[in-house]
């Protein structure tokens, strides 16, 4: 009989997580509550020694100085409602894993098949509250019913039942192992139900390309000597749809497009992924010649890049948002987990050694109603940003740069983009580490966690939009712990040349990375039934597509299997052999004795023809806001500097490790009182060398309401100035592109398609024309192209977005410069001209204006200025650097002056203008948001050096920094038009999000 | 001539083994061993061929039974393959052989989960004290004034003038204890070594963010009565050298930072006495 044991804090000891959720009810759901106390519970199903289950609720359980443990008595007493709050069956318990291997240690014995340990917290109420708020609390904060259940008892029903009844949410399914086969030879209406009944997202033309396979002479003769019939297996037919999916596929990238641009002009596009993003790279590569810095771009899970003899630099960017809209906990955490296992699945392995993270969110304080089936804002906002603090602090991987943006319709569907960058050996063994090669014979080994019906139909899932049945299953929850042991143990496997190949398991489980590898060598035999599950009751083709966390599939050849398992053993890591590579061409898949799939590789992997679609552009001309003429600008500064988007995150970036590992060089925040925001991120990956990373990105969903082109080409320029700012050089930089789009193939869901895929074709062409006359090589990137919510009747779709990624050295860190201004009487000057660029800007936004007029970029001038700030920097010329975005000039001055804790007094008339003199004004030189510029400031004395150093690049001193702390910014009349103290800005930029 | 061995111990969650075993580097030890536990525990690494054992920060099993605790009941129960001893005799000896560990931030939770410190009179594996959640209620990323007591026999300060500047990063790192006579004997005896202050180390601070998880008397570190055994929530090894400050570039600083004295007197420690 399952044992519940409860750990009580003693009286007296301060509740820190009861006092956090007192303080949540208050402030998100309104409610007043009195107090909320807590009580961990772990309900033990497995046959124990009194003895041993006293031990273990007494040592590893309870911490004697501040808690009480009991046995199958309860403990709660004083409360007007209890809560209890435990998972579903079958969703990862981390604690529950942990707890059951402390118990472990103290019997001396492993649990049997179906023993397990399950743990729930107990929330304790108290206050004037009716069962009906306290339904709200559990539903809206306490408990997300998708994974988790809970128990409300009054004390009264508490006393009757004598406390909350014994439940232990196992798996009680039975070994079914069943497969089916699926007739195909039906209509086309009944292909279609197929197809959405069983959440394949294959369209009729696919569903009719894999009937046409099933009638195929040859291919039946082969079927029926493995036993097999005319009709698929749901095991192939389940590995078609994820192999085939968007998610995996990448079909709107790879399709064929013909676009129409605003003048009627017609292009025929054979697939943007080709035409655009690898042909960027490909013309790059080609300028550089012989410094060529790419290693592995666009073909393994990460790109890699050289960073100096030694050591190979691995970075990518994954977005996880629709599981991040069901379970923003758990989604998020899986996404950052699963990026850290790219890199690491990346050529042979590489060490992991910093995330970035960007959170796209409608504003948390979301008044306006919602669909039902959408989570409130503030929920994703708070989920999310745990699960990732979780996620990345568990790892051991500082997080050292990000951003949250911010716009209504991210309440459709969050955007979560988590990175990793690593770092492997030039060379392991005499080889070079970023390649990798199978061999048939090769075993096919699978490490880390078990596979449950956890994360079915994930890659299928995301390929559609959210709506009213996505299903529970897509969600999975990431274990840290799990895959930090896995990857201390490959690491070791690396470094000792026991496998071959290595690559992870993420979206479509084993039947994507097998199938992924198979393509490698030719072929493959795998057994599913020797796969280790959670729990019985898997049917092969879920065993298949599972995307059960902490996996990452190997080749290892059969002369080092022993040491391998042998190895993994030790490591306390599970390891299991599958099957073999082979060279037969055939995806083959066996449950013990019997095929259940058996797909040429040839059709499984080059058997969809490119989906053919149409962009068709169009300007749509907003109407233009008219510019408020005033004498006294501040207090629309202050506006500025408490926007969403401008706004201080240090609530949040705080609960980031940003400094473990040691290499931390620029941190998030800096600054007299470290709370300036920093542009971008240096780290030193080798801590006896002082050559350093630098990564930063650029990313502006809101101008591509008038432009993706020139969304793209601000995105771009935002990244590389970010990058620039603090030190980064310009001979040795990369770019990752992360496209976020709402669905853009034409369809009754969807009838403004045409118009969304002109935007995403104009996206493309910016990304090559400036990452080209940058020379910036795109090395990895993603697409998640379904972001919308749609139940019938509401549809919310995202802005289109794109986050550019920047990542590549700086020689020298100690030469590395941050934003904050450094001493009185330094020379503060502008880079970069102004222009009427207010259109898609934070201060029409303010006012609810999108505008016209969106920043247009000139690489060609501004690489020039880039390059001469760089050197100007490496000459330790620049006493600070800080990049205007957002919010334009005067949120650029204020950043500047109080995160330095001085003040700046600086004249509008010194700002070079660019344009028709007629439009320049005050509040456009404040707030425009034109591209490519900088602030940076000088010492006195080295002013001639660097005026010296920077030429004809559109530079002008527009100020000083003072002793005196207030900015002060004088007008085109010469008289005042900001004039506040530092401390008064940065109250305004610190306030708005500081309790969150 | 004998060398100064160093060992950190890793595995199931630790994460800062790497900039650890560098600190040992620098600080002088001649020998530094990142060993994994499950070397340990095979029986393969023993920790009697050490001077110096690092307990590093991280997460150990993930802080899932709250933080170290896991890992405090597998060295206790866990044992080695070849020796027919538990990894915790091993530990022991360790300490009665006169050694040096160094617990930070996990560490120092596992150290005094495990009853290693405060361990008044020698008494090794009773727990008097514990650190929990935060008053914030939040993991926290911040840099803090830690003051030293100069009156304490505490091996790894010597020399230090008046404190250390050093980031925490922890969501459990409040110390308390079990009655005030532990807390007064702490005192009397001169054990908390830092304590959480202001920013020019004259007087220990409640206030946060300070003072950043509400620790018992701003109580940040802690030895026993030996000073040999040192345990402390803020990270020495995260500042070794003056750019991982984080004013770095406004302040003028000496190249060393102000972690690496700790190092450095452990490694002289062990040279003088222990080899």
């Amino acid at each position: 009989m399952a044992r519940r044991i409860e750990i009580a804090l003693r009286n007296g000891v301060r509740d820190a997580r009861g006092e956090r959720i007192k303080r949540e009810i208050e402030h998100f759901l309104h409610l007043s509550v009195e107090g909320v106390r807590t009580i961990d519970v772990y309900t033990v199903d497995a046959e124990l020694a009194e003895d041993d289950l006293v031990k273990a609720a007494s040592e590893p359980f309870c911490d004697p100085v501040i808690q009480d443990w009991s046995i199958d008595r309860p403990v709660a007493t004083g409360f007007d409602f209890l809560v209890e709050v435990g998972f579903r069956p079958g969703v990862t318990d981390n604690v529950g894993r942990t707890a059951r291997e402390a118990i472990e240690y103290i019997s001396g014995r492993p649990f049997a098949a179906g023993e397990g340990v399950y743990t729930s917290v107990q929330y304790l109420l108290n206050g004037a509250l009716s069962r009906t708020d306290v339904e709200r609390i559990a539903k809206d904060l306490l408990c997300n019913t998708l994974i988790q259940r809970f128990v409300i008892l009054d004390q009264a029903e508490f006393m009757a039942q004598g406390g909350v009844p014994v439940s232990v949410p196992k798996v009680t399914a039975e070994t079914r192992s069943q497969v089916r086969e699926i007739d195909l030879n039906v209509t086309d209406e009944e292909l279609m139900r197929i197809s959405k009944d069983g959440v394949l997202a294959l369209t009729l033309d696919e569903m009719k390309i894999i009937q046409a396979h099933y009638r195929d002479p040859a291919v039946l003769a082969k079927r029926q000597e493995m036993g097999l019939s005319d009709k698929p297996t749901d095991a192939e037919l389940e590995a078609l749809a994820q192999t085939w999916s968007e998610h995996c596929k990448h079909k709107i990238f790879s399709g064929n497009v013909e676009y129409i641009d605003e003048h009627g002009n017609r292009e025929e596009i054979k697939s943007l992924f080709k035409s655009y993003i690898q042909r960027t790279t490909a013309t790059v590569r080609q300028q550089q010649g012989e410094n060529d810095y790419c290693l592995s771009v666009f073909k393994d899970n990460a790109g890699v890049i050289r960073f100096n003899d030694d050591w190979s630099l691995v970075f990518k960017v994954e977005t996880h948002n629709s599981p991040s809209a069901l379970d923003p906990y758990g989604g998020a955490l899986t996404g950052i987990v699963g990026v850290n296992r790219d890199p690491f699945g990346t050529g042979m392995g590489a060490r992991l050694i910093f995330n970035t993270d960007v959170f796209c969110f409608a504003s948390p304080f979301y008044e306006k109603p919602l669909p039902s089936r959408l989570l409130h804002p503030r929920r994703i906002y708070e989920g999310v940003v745990e699960g990732v603090e979780h996620g990345g602090n568990k790892s051991g991987i500082p997080t050292v740069n990000g951003s949250l943006v911010f716009d209504d319709r991210f309440a459709g569907k969050p955007l979560v983009f988590c990175g990793t960058a690593g770092l492997m050996p030039a060379t392991i063994n005499g080889k070079p580490a970023h390649e990798k090669h199978i061999n048939p014979g090769d075993l096919i080994v699978m490490t880390g966690g078990r596979i449950g019906k956890d994360g079915i139909h994930g890659a299928t899932f995301s390929s559609e939009e959210l709506n009213e049945n996505s299903p529970v299953t897509a969600v999975q929850i990431g274990d840290p712990i799990t895959q930090k042991r896995m990857t201390d143990f490959l690491i070791r496997a690396r470094d000792r040349g026991l496998y071959n190949f290595i690559t992870d398991n993420g979206a479509g489980g084993l039947s994507s990375s097998v199938g992924e590898m198979a393509k490698e060598c030719g072929g493959c035999r795998m057994d599913l039934s020797r796969a280790p599950l959670k729990y019985p009751g898997l049917d092969p083709w879920e065993i298949l597509i599972s995307e059960a966390q902490e996996r990452m599939s190997l080749a290892v050849p059969p002369a080092h299997i022993d040491e391998f398992l042998a190895m993994a053993k030790r490591f306390g890591v599970e390891a299991t052999v599958l099957g073999e590579f082979t060279d037969t061409g055939i995806f083959h898949i066996e449950f013990g004795e019997r095929t259940i799939a058996y797909l040429p590789i040839s059709f499984l992997h080059e058997g969809l023809p490119p989906m053919e679609m149409r962009g068709v552009w169009e300007i749509k001309r907003h109407e233009e806001p008219a510019i408020e003429v005033s004498s006294d600008y501040t207090a629309d500064l202050k506006q500025l500097l408490g926007a969403l988007n401008i706004c201080s995150k240090e609530s949040v970036v705080r609960r980031y490790d940003h400094e473990v590992q040691g290499g931390s060089v620029v941190k998030p925040f800096t600054g007299v009182a470290n709370d300036g925001p920093s542009d971008a991120a240096v780290v030193r990956p080798v801590l006896d060398s002082f050559e350093g990373v630098v990564v930063g990105h650029g990313i502006c969903p809101r101008y591509s309401d008038i432009d993706t082109y020139h969304m793209t080409a601000n995105a771009i320029d935002e990244g590389l100035r970010n990058y620039v700012a603090v030190g980064g050089s310009l001979d040795l930089v990369s770019g990752l592109d992360n496209f976020c789009w709402c669905d853009p193939v034409q369809s009754e869901k969807t009838p403004d398609g045409e118009y969304k895929m002109a935007q995403l074709v104009r996206s493309n062409k910016a990304l090559y024309d400036y990452c080209v006359a940058y020379g910036i090589p795109l090395i990895s990137g993603k697409d998640s192209m379904k972001n919308d919510f749609y139940d019938g009747a509401v549809k919310i779709s995202i802005p289109p977005t794109l986050l550019f990624s920047v990542i590549g050295k700086i020689d020298d860190v100690r030469k590395a410069v941050t934003m904050d201004v450094k001493r009185p009487e330094d020379i503060v000057y502008l880079l970069g001209e102004t222009a009427n660029e207010l259109g898609g800007s934070e201060y029409f936004a303010l006012r609810g204006e999108i505008g016209n007029n969106v920043p247009k970029v000139n690489a060609e001038a501004a690489l020039t200025r880039y390059r001469a700030l760089h050197r100007a920097i490496t000459d330790g010329l620049v006493a600070s650097c800080h990049d205007l975005s957002d919010g334009g000039l005067a949120v650029a001055l204020a950043e500047k002056a109080f995160a330095g804790g001085f003040g700046i007094s600086a004249d509008l008339k010194s700002v070079r203008w660019s344009g028709d003199s007629t439009e320049k004004n005050d509040a456009v030189l404040l707030f425009s948001e034109s591209a490519s510029r900088h602030l940076v400031t000088i010492r006195p004395h080295h002013r001639q050096a660097f005026e010296s150093v920077m030429g004809e690049c559109g530079v002008s001193a527009i100020g000083v920094v003072t002793e005196e702390a207030v900015l002060r910014i004088d007008g085109l009349a010469g008289t005042p038009v900001i004039n506040e103290r530092i401390d008064e800005l940065k109250q305004a930029w610190q306030s708005p999000l500081r309790e969150l | 001539m004998a060398k100064a061995r160093a060992i950190v111990m890793t595995g199931n969650g630790t994460n800062c083994e790497t900039e650890a075993a560098h600190a040992c580097r620098l600080g002088g030890f001649d020998d530094v061993v990142i060993a994994h536990i499950s070397d340990l525990l095979a029986g393969e690494v023993r920790l009697d061929n050490f001077h110096f054992l690092n307990l590093t920060g991280g997460f150990l099993d993930g802080d899932d039974l709250g933080s170290a605790k896991a890992q405090a009941n597998r060295l206790k129960y866990a044992k080695v393959d070849d020796l027919r001893e538990h990894l915790l005799d091993q530990l022991t000896r360790f300490i009665a052989d006169g050694k040096l560990i160094l617990g930070v931030c996990n560490g120092f939770q596992l150290m005094v989960k495990m009853g290693l410190l405060p361990a008044f009179d020698g008494r090794y594996l009773t727990q008097a004290a514990t650190l929990t959640f935060n008053d914030c209620g939040r993991f926290q990323d911040r840099w803090v004034y830690l003051k030293t007591d100069s009156a304490s026999t505490c091996v790894y300060t010597k020399g230090v003038a008046k404190g250390l500047y050093l980031p925490i990063r922890h969501g459990e790192g409040k110390f308390v204890v079990d009655s005030q006579a532990t807390l007064d004997t702490i005192e009397a005896k001169h054990l908390a070594v830092f304590k959480y202050s202001d920013s020019s180390y004259a007087t220990p601070t409640m206030e946060f963010p300070l003072n950043p998880n509400g620790s018992v008397n701003a109580i940040a570190g802690l030895c026993n009565e030996t000073g040999r055994l040192m345990g402390m929530m803020p990270h020495p090894e995260a500042f070794v050298h003056r750019i991982n400050h984080p004013r770095w570039t406004r302040e003028e600083l000496p190249e060393e930072g102000d972690g690496l004295i700790l190092f450095k007197n452990a490694s002289e420690y062990a040279r003088k006495n222990l080899l």
